[in-house]
């Protein structure tokens, strides 16, 4: 049972904090330094699935954090749906796209695969920016009165905020769920041997095309809320490659694979990026640095920070 | 029609610099079966390369691609020996992330010294005039450099030893090494000559377009789609393939906003990609 796993617990005080830390004295800096770490850890954990469980590098998953964003803003603004409904909505959509996307592109395997999802990106950002509906390059803005429903702009930012932790916490249990599933046995098969897999009876296309769509579901969620709360979206914002490849870096800083390490690499880099960006000398710097921490982990510690920590067997008990 | 027609041609000039830009990217894919994920901060490396050598010494640009040539076949062996040959063999991931740290943080050093403002190589050659069109002679004149270049790489490959080499570590690495071939000096030279290829293709952009340190982005995406259009690790066919592509964009780009361009080489990407993933020209085996 997942509830008799200590890291389901660690993971529900975890979201308990992030939502209770700044609504105490309604700290709002320390709010907004939290929604970048919660979303780094949504994009991180979400793209975890694909890349630790499955072994299968995905370039382009920001390409669901993007379209949910748009998704969500456009009923919002355009269709006048409620958040809630819209973010959820946005979730559905995007996950039946990449369902029917990965379908056909998941027969591709190793760097095949890594390639597609990056033209797949830069398809659909130059989709979008070319699409009239959505404002094409320029992008779609909120105005003011959507936030009446929520009880003004104020309230808004605090209930997206809640929403947004929330969909943290879920993105750590479905993390968690696959990994002691059935379907998660499966996808790690597919991790170590994929022709093995087929052999032992595993509907490899069916649970690639699973797991890739599952990937797809909290992200876009959260594009929907994050958008509506920045208040506007535009393709280069959206589609941010960078940003996709930065989750990788969190990812593996971490270590591939495990649950807890797609969170705390997520917040470790975050943290790091947030310093090296305020320091007015390494601004400019902080790739450089950033790339050299990859470079590093790649070279000598591929198996991450709590990939390391895993020596120690209470350790492991409990951070799985 | 004769709009379409000089449409096409220059599309076919651009698209042979595209092509060199992608024999780079597909030699390395096909000997050591790594994607070079450093392809593009090398392409705006090759650009400022030109550029600053142009500033300084005021030559014909054109000649200025034998010491980019040099440069970047010293960049890609350091490269090479820092950041690829201690990951080669592990999982694709290692050596996808790898070269992407590079990259990282070349164009990190990059943005650092040269901001992200617009540079251009102030030179042109005068151009040929047919009735109403003119073709530029930069145009023609990088065109022509990329298939010397082209050509000389084809040589190298078949007329001499290290070339022949090179072919048989792509075949099989193991049986080559069993007939005395060192796979490490192969695959160190067939790197730097990836990084070479790729430097001097950023080169020839530059006396074409104006261009930034985040310029090689777009040419190491339109490398992708030319690469697996010709087929991965088919250095020759990347040639044809990027003067096919650049004949598309020649064709359509009277029709249809530029904006739409990539959004159809993309798809078209993806979908071939899908459907041939030997390529066009199809290898079999």
């Amino acid at each position: 049972m997942i509830l008799k796993r200590p890291f389901f617990w660690i993971t529900m005080a975890v979201t308990a904090a992030f939502m209770l830390l700044p609504w105490r004295g309604n700290n709002v800096e320390m709010r907004e330094t939290l929604i970048l770490i919660a979303v780094a850890i949504i994009l991180a954990s979400n793209l975890n699935l694909m890349i630790g469980y499955t072994g299968y590098v995905n370039f382009g998953n920001i390409v669901f954090f993007g379209l949910g964003g748009y998704a969500g803003l456009y009923l919002v603004t355009g269709r006048g749906w409620p958040l809630i409904g819209a973010a959820l909505a946005a979730g559905v959509a995007v996950s039946i796209f990449a369902l029917l996307l990965g379908l056909a592109i998941l027969r591709l395997r190793g760097a095949y695969f890594a390639l597609a999802t990056i033209g797949v990106l830069e398809a659909v950002r130059a989709f979008v920016s070319n699409f009239e509906p959505w404002g094409r390059s320029a992008g779609m803005y909120v105005t003011f009165d959507v936030y009446q429903p929520l009880g003004g702009p104020m309230k808004a930012l605090w209930t997206t905020y809640f929403l947004v932790t929330g969909v943290m916490g879920l993105s750590l249990l479905l993390s968690l769920g696959i990994k002691t599933s059935k379907f998660g046995l499966g996808l790690f098969a597919i991790r170590e041997n994929e022709d093995a897999a087929v052999v032992l009876g595993v509907n490899t296309a069916l649970y690639k095309a699973i797991v890739y769509s599952a990937s797809a579901f909290l992200p876009a969620v959260a594009g929907a809320l994050i958008f509506f709360k920045n208040g506007m979206i535009e393709p280069e914002q959206a589609f941010d490659l960078t940003l996709s490849i930065e989750a990788i870096v969190m990812i593996m800083l971490g270590g591939q694979g495990t649950v807890a390490g797609s969170a705390v690499g997520a917040g470790l880099y975050e943290q790091l990026r947030g310093y090296l960006l305020t320091q007015p000398t390494l601004s400019n710097f902080h790739l450089v640095i950033a790339g050299a921490l990859l470079l590093i982990i790649v070279l000598f510690a591929p198996l991450g920070l709590i990939g390391w920590t895993h020596r120690w067997r209470p350790m492991r008990r409990m951070l799985e | 029609m004769s709009g379409v027609l000089a449409s096409i041609i220059d599309g076919v000039l651009v698209g042979a610099v595209y092509g060199l830009a992608a024999m780079g990217l597909s030699l390395i894919w096909g000997v050591m079966d790594v994607i070079n994920l450093t392809h593009g901060a090398m392409i705006a490396l090759g650009m400022f390369g030109v550029y600053l050598l142009f500033t300084s010494l005021h030559v014909m640009p054109y000649l200025l691609l034998l010491p980019v040539l040099a440069g970047g076949f010293l960049v890609g062996v350091v490269i090479y020996w820092i950041a690829v040959h201690r990951v080669l063999g592990r999982s694709q991931l290692a050596t996808l992330l790898s070269t992407f740290a590079v990259n990282m943080m070349v164009i990190g050093i990059g943005t650092t010294l040269w901001s992200t403002s617009p540079y251009n190589v102030n030179y042109s050659i005068p151009g040929i005039t047919m009735g109403r069109y003119t073709f530029t002679g930069n145009h023609i004149a990088a065109a022509v450099a990329a298939v010397v270049i082209a050509a000389c790489l084809q040589l190298f490959l078949y007329r001499t030893r290290l070339g022949k080499a090179i072919r048989a570590v792509t075949d099989n690495r193991d049986a080559a090494e069993l007939m005395g071939i060192s796979a490490a000096a192969v695959l160190t030279v067939a790197f730097g000559i990836g990084i070479a290829l790729a430097a001097a293709s950023g080169g020839l952009v530059a006396t074409l377009f104006p261009f930034t340190i985040l310029s090689g982005g777009v040419y190491e995406l339109k490398s992708f789609v030319v690469t697996v259009l010709a087929g991965l690790g088919k250095p020759a066919g990347a040639l044809v393939a990027g003067v096919l592509l650049g004949l598309l964009e020649g064709a359509i780009t009277p029709f249809i906003a530029v904006s739409w361009i990539p959004a159809i080489e993309f798809g078209l990407f993806v979908a071939v990609l899908v459907l041939f993933p030997r390529g066009l020209f199809g290898r079999t085996g």
